[in-house]
């Protein structure tokens, strides 16, 4: 059976991996790749779209109706959240939650459309000393996000619940995930692990949780061939601490008191250096871990890569760590080994 | 380990302690507990308050299920959760199991404190994290009296405060392992809580300010706690898995367990002091 995939944001890094990776199935008759700006063809990475057909339109507009009405699209995966940088926060909540809502319409309406899938992230569960220690997908966030891109996710989530009510018929799936690491990946997270020396907050370490984008983008594959209707977290096994990373990084930490750490944090961002919301300081004081045990009770799979070999992948590709330090570590712990008094 | 290891091998084993923390190669868990740290460097601070300075010694180890998970119920008490940490080593020492603590709000919204918490293998009280580590096979620990018997007046020593709504009993009919009930002695005395200064805790946003014959009359000297004598009992476990997980929220089951358990930790504890004797034992011994 011939069977058409939409794919949204593709023009971004992981929407042109998925389109990629679902272009090399031959049982995928069509691929059609949305997006707001054409794909970049000269990118470091060069992830090709394949045989992906590109139409350019923005999501909140009648054109991705009338391309789910008139290519017959049974699969629609949703991968265009944008968490920045953009114009302005509200472009940014206007394309996420307005663009969502939209595409939704459009599938509502379809008579063709048999499955959504949508991406999302744990950052809905927000952040909080208050909240217990592993989140599985049955917690409802209590006091969730406030603003940012976490708010948008947690809207979108709101209309892919109504949805999914709506259209039972649909199999509808959202996958929860940690935060991406990977070799082209680029967020205010990874930018935040690029710099020379890493601020953290005094007195706190929080527990991270991270997916290798070839683990997101396979998940996405799986979920996009075949109907796994629910709710999923998506991380890589294991946690490391903020520490931890920065030890791994081979970077100094600057620990600074939280309201200096979110003075720094709110300056970078007005500079344009680093684009952090709010939610992603919250995110660097209290840390987010999620159970991902449902995903792979679904789909009896698990992410290849833990959230520690994600993070030192993304290490790698950077260049990161120098290596200096274990070489110094070395150097002085012979000297001491070999001066002590017998 | 019966032989005591080489200068040497102390020191091979303490680089390569401090080679693993300077490059972040060792493993937390999903809680934030680092056992690598922990048994290194936080339990090392503590043992010789254990051992000099309390002379603790414990009563029914083989209470103590040796790999399956349990829930530890214990009395709270001595104004600082001194208890709490005595009886980390205690079990970790002894019975060789990490416990795994359930602790107030308070701790994880202060800075520090609820980093090293975790990275002691503690986490927050709720019913998500301590079904989470019961089904685990990890041996949790509550003191279900919270601040209501660490914060109690001297005046009211050794005697149990309310057991709060029994989420602990809950809990382990969920998971249907068994209650251990743990009495201990000695904490009570450490400070000895003779006043509260409730407006300036409030301001602070403490639980209480306490006032002890030393405390704030000395400053931080007021801070050491006094060398009473310890004593930790384990009683008999007392089984939950007769229960269906669906009487884990009958309120009739929960209280009775509770009471049950709160019965059981008074009389051991009753039993505990007299063994004891005096709190402080004369110098000369």
């Amino acid at each position: 059976m011939t069977r058409t995939v939409l794919v949204t944001g593709v023009s971004r890094h992981i929407g042109a991996r998925v389109a990629n990776a679902l272009a090399a199935d031959p049982e995928i008759g069509r691929i059609i790749g949305v997006d707001t700006a054409p794909p970049s063809l000269h990118r470091d990475d060069g992830a090709s779209l394949g045989r992906t057909e590109f139409v350019r339109a923005d999501l909140n507009g009648p054109d991705v109706g009338r391309i789910i009405g008139s290519a017959d699209v049974d699969t629609v995966v949703h991968l265009d959240l944008v968490s920045g940088p953009v114009r302005s926060r509200a472009a940014m909540k206007e394309h996420n939650v307005l663009g969502t809502m939209q595409l939704l319409a459009a599938c509502q309406r379809s008579a063709s459309v048999r499955r959504v899938v949508v991406r999302s992230t744990t950052a809905v569960y927000g952040a909080s000393p208050h909240a217990p220690a592993v989140f599985t997908e049955d917690l409802a966030p209590a006091d969730g996000a406030q603003s940012g891109y976490e708010k948008d996710a947690f809207e979108v989530e709101g209309y892919v619940r109504g949805f999914a009510r709506r259209r039972a018929d649909v199999a509808t799936t959202v996958l929860r995930f940690a935060p991406v690491m990977g070799p082209g990946v680029d967020t205010p997270l990874t930018r935040y692990f690029s710099q020379d020396v890493l601020p953290t907050v005094l007195g706190f370490d929080p527990r991270l949780q991270f997916v290798h984008e070839d683990d997101a983008v396979e998940a996405l594959c799986r979920t996009a061939r075949a109907d796994h209707p629910g709710v999923f977290n998506v991380a890589g096994e294991g946690v490391l601490l903020l520490s931890q990373c920065a030890r791994r990084a081979g970077r100094p930490a600057v620990p600074m008191p939280a309201p200096a750490f979110r003075l720094f944090g709110g300056l970078a961002r007005s500079a344009g250096l680093v684009d952090f919301t709010p939610e992603q300081l919250s995110l660097l004081i209290h840390g987010r871990v999620v159970d991902s045990g449902r995903l792979a009770a679904e789909l009896g799979w698990r992410p290849a890569y833990s959230t520690a070999a994600a993070f030192d992948d993304f290490l790698r590709s950077r260049g990161l760590p120098s290596g200096l330090w274990p070489a110094a570590f070395d150097r002085l712990a012979d000297l001491v080994t070999a001066h002590r008094p017998r | 380990m019966s032989t005591m290891p080489t200068p040497d091998e102390r020191l091979a084993a303490l680089l390569a302690f401090l080679r693993r923390r300077v490059t972040g190669d060792y493993e937390i868990d999903e809680f934030g507990f680092d056992p690598d740290l922990n048994g290194t460097v936080l339990l090392e601070l503590l043992r010789p308050l254990y051992r000099q300075w309390f002379r603790v010694t414990t009563v029914g180890l083989e209470n103590v299920p040796a790999h399956s998970g349990a829930l530890v119920v214990a009395n709270h008490s001595g104004t600082l959760p001194m208890d709490a940490l005595m009886l980390q080593v205690a079990l970790n020492d002894e019975a060789h199991r990490p416990i795994r603590l359930l602790g107030a709000h308070l701790v994880y919204q202060l800075p520090v404190l609820g980093h090293l918490a975790r990275k002691s293998g503690h986490t927050l009280a709720c019913p998500e994290d301590a079904d989470r580590l019961l089904r685990k096979g990890e041996l949790v620990g509550v003191f279900p009296e919270g601040f209501k018997g660490v914060g109690k007046p001297f005046s009211e020593r050794y005697r149990l405060q309310r057991f709060g709504r029994g989420g602990f009993a809950a809990s382990a009919i969920r998971a249907g392992v068994p209650i251990v009930p743990c009495a201990i002695v000695g904490a009570e005395e450490i400070y000895p809580k003779i006043g509260d200064v409730r407006a300036l805790a409030r301001l602070l946003g403490l639980p209480y300010l306490p006032i002890t014959p030393f405390f704030p009359w000395l400053g931080p000297l007021g801070l050491v706690p006094l060398p009473s004598k310890w004593m930790i009992e384990f009683g008999e476990p007392i089984r939950t898995d007769e229960y269906g997980p669906d009487e884990a929220d009958d309120p009739m089951v929960i209280l009775e367990l509770t009471d049950q358990v709160r019965e059981t930790v008074q009389e051991r504890l009753d039993a505990l002091r007299k063994r004891r004797g005096p709190a402080f034992p004369p110098f000369a011994r």
